[in-house]
């Protein structure tokens, strides 16, 4: 720009009522014409003080709760933070409750991609492209729902096993999804990835080098989509994913359309492993003896699980009493949107929208 | 046929407003109409606020769709919209943020409230940061509990809604 020519930069409010912020983020965006020259990501518009109210509740009525941080994927929630009780406790847990449970957690990464992706192609402007994964999740949702009775707040995995085990609704909806799986990963493939829109609204924008994104701690897609191969279902194995090999999509370029690339794999990978699965699953109790009561020993555990937005770690100190004396948890989207504020610099307002989304962030998860 | 004239003329010899229905003729007034044309063509805020967000877009995908009954126009602006429908928490943070959405909406407007944190607080009504209810804040007209309600039942009390609009004497007022 001439020095003759000079313009005044304005702030810009997206949010915290914006209906491509994913619910109630609230980023101020200061705007030179229409390039962003510096950020600021305000949150906390939904914090519900769930760690404070799990110091007032029994182990068991904590699970409930972490369904409503990440609302997309209630189950592998349940999972981290029932893994981190048993492991406070010392429950060996039966084996079919383990294939149980990593066969849901498997499906609700399916589920939560499909909207991650759905509402990201819409936000690019394509309201098409959000109803074929949806229609994929809404069978994904019958089958848990043929478990445990519910379409979004599971409560499904408990301290010691699971709620109910697998039944024959469920595997009839079971036969039904191995059909639309393959032909919806399929189909959409090619209604996406070489659109022309798609391609200038993606590619090389919001670009995150392997080294930036371990620095601000990405995990989870966001993190393999630039390059860094790790996943915790491979590198440090929970339940039985240790017996299995897993095949980690990873994509180089970390920028938005990558993130969009590692999901699609990702739910692949996913397919792939349920199958598996489904075909291993021993016979066996789904419960393990644990008392009624639930009271851990003195100390404290932590556990970290492999979500599909991230690590989720789930820390949990116990002063011997029914309730937690303390509980935390590493919310995989609230350390991803860290690097918001960096790499929005530079790109115009609607790649803003294009990064926002390409994330995959859940405010529920972020503000807890 | 002649008109006796200065005298009040006698009702007898014509026909009840069901008679002239039969015949397809229509007498209505034009508030009544209104709120016909408003029952099909409620254009919802979009605004999301937690979990019951998500159950409020599948409402509008394919598997439960709600254009089957007008509801689709999903609106991003105030503005432009009638009914709101509060789906999810609302914090305290949050709180002046409603307060001020609901009154940037031309009237005549509506509230859902749909959920178990919209109604009461659901789950989180102890705790520090919670609003207690979206009636709290505005007049709330339909209570859809559950946590989250399924699509259907959002679909159910934007019908319900329909209902009200069309039948404000079924309403109880209570005061």
């Amino acid at each position: 720009m001439s020095d003759a020519v000079k313009t005044q930069t304005y702030t810009l409010n997206l949010g915290p009522q914006h209906p491509s912020t994913h619910g109630v983020l609230h980023v101020v965006v200061e705007m030179d014409g229409e390039y962003c020259v510096a950020s600021k990501t305000k949150i906390g518009y939904l914090h519900r003080g769930i760690e404070k109210l799990a110091e007032s509740r029994t182990y068991p009525q904590v699970i409930p709760y972490t369904d409503r941080l990440d609302y997309l994927s209630g189950i592998s929630n349940n999972l981290a933070y029932v893994l981190a009780v048993e492991k406070l406790m010392g429950v060996e847990v039966p084996e079919r409750a383990q294939y149980i449970r990593m066969i849901t957690a498997e499906l609700m990464r399916i589920a939560s991609h499909m909207v991650g992706i759905g509402i990201y192609i819409m936000d690019l402007g394509a309201v098409t492209g959000a109803f074929y994964p949806f229609q994929l999740r809404e069978r994904v949702l019958e089958m848990l729902s043929q478990l445990c009775g519910a379409r979004m707040t599971f409560n499904y995995i408990r301290i010691g096993g699971v709620a109910a085990d697998l039944n024959e609704d469920f595997f009839k909806h079971y036969e039904a999804f191995l059909k639309e799986c393959p032909a919806f990963i399929k189909q959409y493939h090619t209604l996406v990835d070489d659109n022309e829109i798609f391609h200038a609204r993606t590619k090389g924008i919001g670009k995150i080098t392997a080294e930036k994104a371990l620095n601000y701690g990405l995990t989870g897609p966001n993190l393999r989509a630039s390059g860094v191969d790790y996943d915790l279902r491979r590198d440090r194995p929970y339940l039985q994913y240790g017996k299995y090999q897993i095949n980690v999509a990873t994509t180089e370029h970390g920028d938005c359309y990558d993130r969009y690339m590692v999901r699609m794999k990702e739910v692949e990978e996913s397919f792939r492993l349920i199958q598996q699965f489904i075909q291993d699953i021993p016979e066996g109790p789904i419960m393990a003896k644990v008392p009624k009561v639930i009271k851990p020993p003195v100390g404290d555990a932590y556990h970290e699980a492999e979500n599909p937005k991230g690590i989720l770690g789930c820390y949990v100190a116990s002063d011997g009493s029914t309730n937690p004396y303390r509980v935390h948890f590493r919310r995989p989207s609230f350390s991803n949107i860290a690097i918001y504020d960096e790499i929005f610099i530079g790109h115009k307002m609607a790649d803003l929208v294009a990064i926002l989304a390409s994330f995959d962030i859940v405010l529920g998860e972020i503000d807890a | 046929m002649a008109v006796k004239e200065n005298k009040i003329p006698d009702n007898t010899d014509l026909m009840s407003q069901e008679e002239l229905e039969k015949k397809g003729i229509l007498f209505t007034t034009l508030e009544k109409l209104f709120n016909w044309g408003r029952g099909w063509s409620l254009w919802p805020f979009q605004f999301g606020l937690a979990c019951c967000a998500i159950e409020m877009i599948c409402m509008t995908q394919s598997r439960f769709d709600c254009s089957r009954f007008g509801y689709e126009v999903f609106r991003n602006s105030p503005r432009q919209a009638d009914v709101m429908i509060v789906a999810g928490t609302i914090t305290e943070k949050m709180r002046p943020s409603v307060e001020l959405l609901y009154h940037q909406m031309p009237e005549p407007r509506w509230v859902i409230a749909m959920g178990n944190c919209a109604i009461s607080g659901g789950p989180f009504v102890d705790s520090y940061s919670v609003v207690p209810g979206a009636d709290q804040i505005v007049p709330v007209d339909i209570y859809i509990p559950g946590c989250p309600p399924r699509p259907e039942a959002l679909i159910h009390g934007l019908l319900q809604l329909k209902q009200k609009l069309n039948h404000p004497e079924i309403v109880k007022t209570h005061e």
